[in-house]
């Protein structure tokens, strides 16, 4: 992950590496929990603007608090389909509300698990409940210029993605969970800690 | 004694989810009611009489823990066992469940054997 590595700087948020290995951690939990398989990650990337043009389906989430993003899982619509049949134990041969509402709950739980993780560190965040879009040559982008990091996973029902898009929430200082206020701290890439001014 | 149930969650795929682990559970399962949001649980309890909920917290319109208070400030249902199934799996999210009375709390992901269990606890 040496893009990764070169990519975090003072300011601009959550250490990368952390957070692709809790994306890693929750999304291998939620897959094999709910469907019965580990899925293999492969090499994440750090992208300046939105993911590209997209087929197939894509559900987001909102976060809010002390970071602000958007998280949110891509797959195509053969790769929905299966893991629909696979968690509702029916045959789904065609994109339906039952597939968009799977991918939906998908992406609940892992982006859900990540903001539990990052709540931590940066106090209560809320999670807005998913949207999702199902389509043909579509792009999605966050507002502003922004960092996306790309986390591709392969499993048995076919080749998906966790797209995350996460910087602090505006202002220096951040409540923590005990409610008393406190810088938030930064891990460089070189390993040591920086206070954001 | 048959157990009825109200199923809450805005996912129509966990609810499906749900009502199979219930089946599969070793309880004797009764009629299983299901609504997407606290506002429709509510109106679903006026009209069908339940032993047990089992609900989301985050949903449109009204969620978990709204719905929860509601039901703790209600003559008719303040003793009605309740247990939460959510993705909320921060301590504080936990707390103001339990606080507002919840009979259990179980994270998702879940097992058929984790909702089994907390059942088994409860009946």
């Amino acid at each position: 992950m040496n893009d990764l590595s070169a990519k975090v700087k003072r300011g601009s948020g959550m250490d990368c590496h952390w957070v692709v290995e809790e994306i890693r951690r929750i999304t291998c939990d939620v897959f094999t929990t709910m469907l019965g398989m580990e899925p293999a990650m492969g090499e994440a990337k750090v992208e300046r603007g939105v993911p590209g043009p997209t087929d197939g389906v894509v559900a987001l989430v909102g976060l809010a608090g002390g970071c602000v993003g958007i998280g949110g899982l891509a797959c195509s619509g053969e790769t929905a389909c299966r893991l629909s049949s696979r968690m509702l134990l029916t045959e789904i041969e065609a994109v339906n509300e039952e597939v968009l509402d799977v991918v939906a709950e998908l992406t609940n739980m892992v982006i859900g698990g990540l903001k539990t993780a990052i709540e931590k560190q940066v106090g209560p965040m809320a999670l807005s409940i998913p949207s999702v879009v199902f389509g043909r040559n579509f792009t999605t982008r966050a507002k502003g210029s922004s960092e996306w990091m790309r986390i591709p996973f392969a499993c048995a029902d076919g080749d998906f993605e966790v797209h995350i898009c996460l910087r602090p929430a505006e202002g220096p200082v951040n409540r923590a969970a005990d409610g008393r206020s406190r810088r938030l701290q930064y891990v460089t890439a070189q390993g040591s800690h920086a206070e954001a001014p | 004694m048959a157990l009825d149930v109200l199923i809450v969650d805005d996912s129509a795929a966990i609810r499906k989810i749900l009502h199979r682990v219930l089946r599969q559970a070793d309880i004797p399962l009764g009629e299983v009611y299901e609504a997407s949001n606290g506002a429709e649980a509510l109106a679903s309890l006026e009209r069908n009489s339940v032993n047990l909920v089992l609900t989301d917290i985050n949903m449109p319109e009204m969620d978990g823990l709204e719905l929860l208070r509601r039901l703790r400030d209600s003559e008719a249902w303040k003793s009605l066992p309740v247990v939460v199934i959510t993705t909320e799996g921060g301590k504080a999210g936990v707390l103001e469940a339990a606080k507002l009375g919840a009979a259990g709390y179980v994270k998702k992901p879940f097992t058929a054997d984790q909702i089994k269990e907390k059942l088994a606890g409860l009946f």
